[in-house]
Formats: C-alpha cells, sequence, structure tokens
C-alpha cells in the first residue's frame, strides 16, 4: 500500500500539471463539416458524405486522463471490468489498476483499451467517439489545408510513420504541429478507436442465396476504395475493421467528438 | 451419504441467495464475467415495457438484429427463428425466449414494432421486439459481432446472424445460415441449452 501511494505521488509529480478530470486539459477543436470525399466508396454514397460541424478532442486521451477516468469509474478498472467488454490484456501495460507505473507515462496517449471502454470513458465527459468519417475527415487536414490528401509530401510524411519500429515507447502526445484546426496527433502516434469501427464493411455484397457469405450483408452496400495510393488510409480501415469490440491492442487509443449545438450538414 | 445432506443444504442456501431481493447492481454482480447481460442500455418492447437484458435471464434466448422496414433480409430473420421454434417440442419451445432487436431506433418505435409482432403472429409470450438508442445498438451489436451500417436511402447494410444465448446470457453457438429449414448444428445447440438444467 505505501509502495503504491510512493509510486502515485512519484508519477503525480511527472505528470501535466492539472491533469486531475478526466480530459481537462485536452481542449475541444472545432471542426466545420461540410461535403467529404471519402476514401471509402460505397455504392450508394459515391464515397460522398455529409458532415456536420463537431468538435474533437486536441489530443489523443493519455494515460493520466484514462487514469482519472478509472479512478472515478471503478468498473472500468483492470480487473472490475467484465471480459465482455474487454479483454484480458485490458490496461496490460499500466503497474496496477488504478497506478500508472514505469511502462505508462501519463502523457503517453492510453492504449490497451477496448472500443466499450473507449465509448464509456467519452460518454463520461459527456461525448463520444467521433465516427470513421469524421475521423477521415479530421486526418485530411494538413498545418495550412482541411484538405491535403492530393499533396504527394502529405502522404509520404504519413507513410513515414509506418517506417518507425512498434517496438518504441510510445511518444508523449502533443509533440506534432496543430493542423488548420488545431488538432495534432491524427497522423503518427497511435492508431483510434471510431464509433463504428465495425460498420467498414470490406466485402462485396452479394444477395444470391446458398452460400453462407452471400447472406451476410442486406442492402445495397458494396464497398469499393476510392483511392488506392491513400495508403495511410486504407491500413487504417482494414485494420480497424478486423477488430472487435473488446480488442486491446499496443498502439490503439482514442480521442473523443463531441455534436456542436445546431449543426446540421 | 452422509455428504448428500449437506450438498442439499448448500444447495438450499444457494438457491435461498438467488431468490432473496436484492438491489439491482447486487443482481448484475451476480451475472458471469463473459455475459452479454453486462451491458446495462435500458430497451423497450412492442409493448413499450422497459427492460435491461439482465432481466431476461433464467431461460435461454434466441437473439438477433433486424429492422422493420427491411424488405429483403429481415423478414428471413424472423423466419429462420420461427424456423428453429417451429422444431422444438410444445415443452422446449415453452424454456426459449427469442428476442430482436432493432437496428433503427429513429424509426422503429413502440408502434412499428407492434405491428410487425402483430403482422408476422409472433406469440408476445415468447417473442420480444425490441430497441433501445443509437450508442446502446452499437454495443449490441458489437456483443453480438453484428456488423452494420446505415445506407443513404434509409436501409442497413448488416451481417446477419441467430445467436444463442444461455440462461446466464453468455453466447452458446451463432449461425449466418438463415432460412426456414434451421442450421443443423444451431438447431442442435438450441436443443441442447434446452436441455440442460434452468439457470445453468
Amino acid at each position: 500500500m505505501r509502495v503504491g501511494l510512493l509510486a502515485a505521488a512519484l508519477l503525480g509529480i511527472g505528470a501535466c500539471a492539472g491533469a486531475v478530470a478526466a480530459g481537462a486539459d485536452n481542449p475541444w477543436r472545432t471542426l466545420p463539416g461540410g461535403e467529404f470525399a471519402s476514401v471509402l466508396r460505397y455504392e450508394d454514397t459515391g464515397g460522398k458524405v455529409a458532415l456536420r460541424g463537431f468538435a474533437l478532442q486536441q489530443r489523443p486521451v493519455t494515460n493520466a486522463d484514462y487514469l482519472a477516468f478509472v479512478k472515478q469509474h471503478p468498473r472500468w478498472q483492470r480487473g472490475k471490468a467484465p471480459v465482455v467488454f474487454a479483454e484480458s490484456r485490458y490496461l496490460e501495460h499500466w503497474a496496477g489498476p488504478t497506478t500508472l507505473g514505469p511502462d505508462a507515462k501519463p502523457d503517453q496517449p492510453v492504449v490497451m483499451v477496448s472500443w466499450f471502454a473507449a465509448q464509456a470513458y467519452c460518454e463520461s465527459i459527456d461525448a463520444r467517439l467521433p465516427t470513421w468519417s469524421e475521423w477521415e475527415y479530421a486526418a485530411a487536414a494538413d498545418e495550412t489545408r482541411a484538405d491535403a490528401r492530393s499533396d504527394p509530401a502529405w502522404r509520404e510524411r504519413i507513410l513515414a510513420w509506418y517506417s518507425v519500429p512498434s517496438g518504441r515507447p510510445l511518444p508523449a502526445v502533443g509533440q506534432s504541429a496543430p493542423d488548420v484546426h488545431g488538432v495534432q496527433d491524427l497522423h503518427g502516434l497511435v492508431w483510434e478507436w471510431v464509433e463504428d469501427h465495425s460498420a467498414m464493411l470490406v466485402s462485396a455484397d452479394n444477395r444470391e442465396q446458398g452460400d453462407p457469405d452471400a447472406m451476410r450483408f442486406c442492402g445495397a452496400g458494396a464497398l469499393s476504395m476510392d483511392d488506392r495510393e491513400n495508403y495511410a488510409v486504407l491500413m487504417r480501415v482494414a485494420m480497424l475493421s478486423a477488430l472487435e469490440g473488446d480488442d486491446a491492442t499496443k498502439n490503439l487509443g482514442f480521442r473523443c467528438a463531441r455534436d456542436l449545438p445546431g449543426a446540421r450538414p | 451419504m452422509t455428504r448428500l445432506p449437506h450438498a442439499l443444504s448448500m444447495a438450499c442456501l444457494l438457491v435461498a441467495c438467488l431468490l432473496a431481493p436484492g438491489p439491482a447492481a447486487a443482481a448484475a454482480a451476480a451475472l458471469p464475467d463473459d455475459s452479454i447481460y453486462r451491458l446495462e442500455d435500458r430497451f423497450s418492447d412492442q409493448a413499450g415495457q422497459s427492460f435491461t437484458l439482465a432481466d431476461r435471464r433464467g431461460k435461454p434466448q434466441l437473439v438477433a438484429m433486424f429492422y422493420t422496414s427491411c424488405r429483403y433480409i429481415c423478414p428471413l430473420i424472423v423466419d429462420s427463428a420461427k424456423g428453429v421454434e417451429h422444431r422444438l417440442t410444445p415443452e422446449e419451445r415453452a424454456r426459449l425466449g427469442i428476442l430482436l432487436v432493432s437496428l433503427d431506433p429513429a424509426r422503429d418505435d413502440t408502434a412499428a414494432l407492434a405491428s410487425v409482432a402483430a403482422k408476422r403472429k409472433l406469440d408476445p409470450a415468447r417473442w420480444t421486439l425490441a430497441r433501445t438508442e443509437a450508442a446502446g445498438v452499437r454495443r449490441v451489436a458489437a456483443l453480438l459481432g453484428i456488423r452494420y451500417r446505415a445506407l443513404a436511402d434509409g436501409e442497413f447494410n448488416h451481417s446477419s446472424v441467430l445467436v444463442l444465448l444461455d440462461a446466464q446470457g453468455r453466447v452458446l453457438a451463432r449461425t449466418e445460415k438463415l432460412g426456414t429449414v434451421p442450421d443443423p448444428a444451431f438447431l442442435a445447440a438450441v436443443k441442447a441449452a434446452l436441455a440442460a438444467p434452468p439457470g445453468g
């Protein structure tokens, strides 16, 4: 107990000042919305997505933020969260259920969190996870443009992240230059959960009877990838759509989004 | 022989504990760790009655997701659940609950659910058609391993699955082979679940 308290005190010194309430030092940035060309070209949308304006957290949720959350909501502590919502590896790199320890610095993005847990965190601050479209729209920006995706230099920069060995400790959040919306770390730090990760049906629609695969999807939802050169985004899609809601992995974190009052597409 | 009375008294104690009235939190705590009944979202049925999944404890359940305006696969989901039902004895049928959760809470209100229940002649003693809020729909789908996406025209693209839960809300079996003639392996799992002692 004393060791735990000491560790907590030491961690407290290392933590950002003011990181008391979950997410208190992670500002909300406003994104205007509008019509957006998604890399996911569904048959029914033609790749066009109408987005309402929304607010997005400037940075991914940190270990310190998440620690404050599990202290306020003990049912989401490691060992208490039911396995149906968070697999056994949930927060396994933390020293204890309410102790970060040497492998989880307060200002690193929280990882090893399930989709259910990420959703619960966001709901605890009256927010939600961003949809895939919102995340993709936000992640199209660079420092000067809302949509930098056609610039080969932008693509190169993002792809460079994938050549960094993933065994390295995660950097702290907030190291990258804010984009035109004031948002940071959408690329280059961690993968991020989205609310509808399981909706990205990367499979052709086929209504013929007999073949079990043919029955999986009802309605016109055939998906094609509109922009095969946008590997960075396509890799996200492939990864996110392969996950189950209770999965927790080493490079997967999240940030929250909120509706703007009165926003309409 | 001397152990039998002891075992019996333990069993009685256990039953007494299970029957003892307690706060909802205590009931939830007794659910297995891998039960989807851990979900705390509130649902309402075709009669407008509010419930949580944990309220369905005690009977194995056949669970699927659908939406009332669906023209293609969803009627087949109802047919498939009926197909399973028709292969059961009356005793087995009485021990099974059937739960259909709407993917479309914006349009599937109580009246829409009641209309499908009436049109398809779904006995309310066994069939529950339910809705919950949008975030809860995504959570139920995730727990059942069902994937869906709202389409531009108001239809939904979704995987069509029947899931069998045990009396405590743990997933026992699932099938994506739909039709009025049930998937034999799935039907066998349903029959096995209904043969198991209640509450097990």
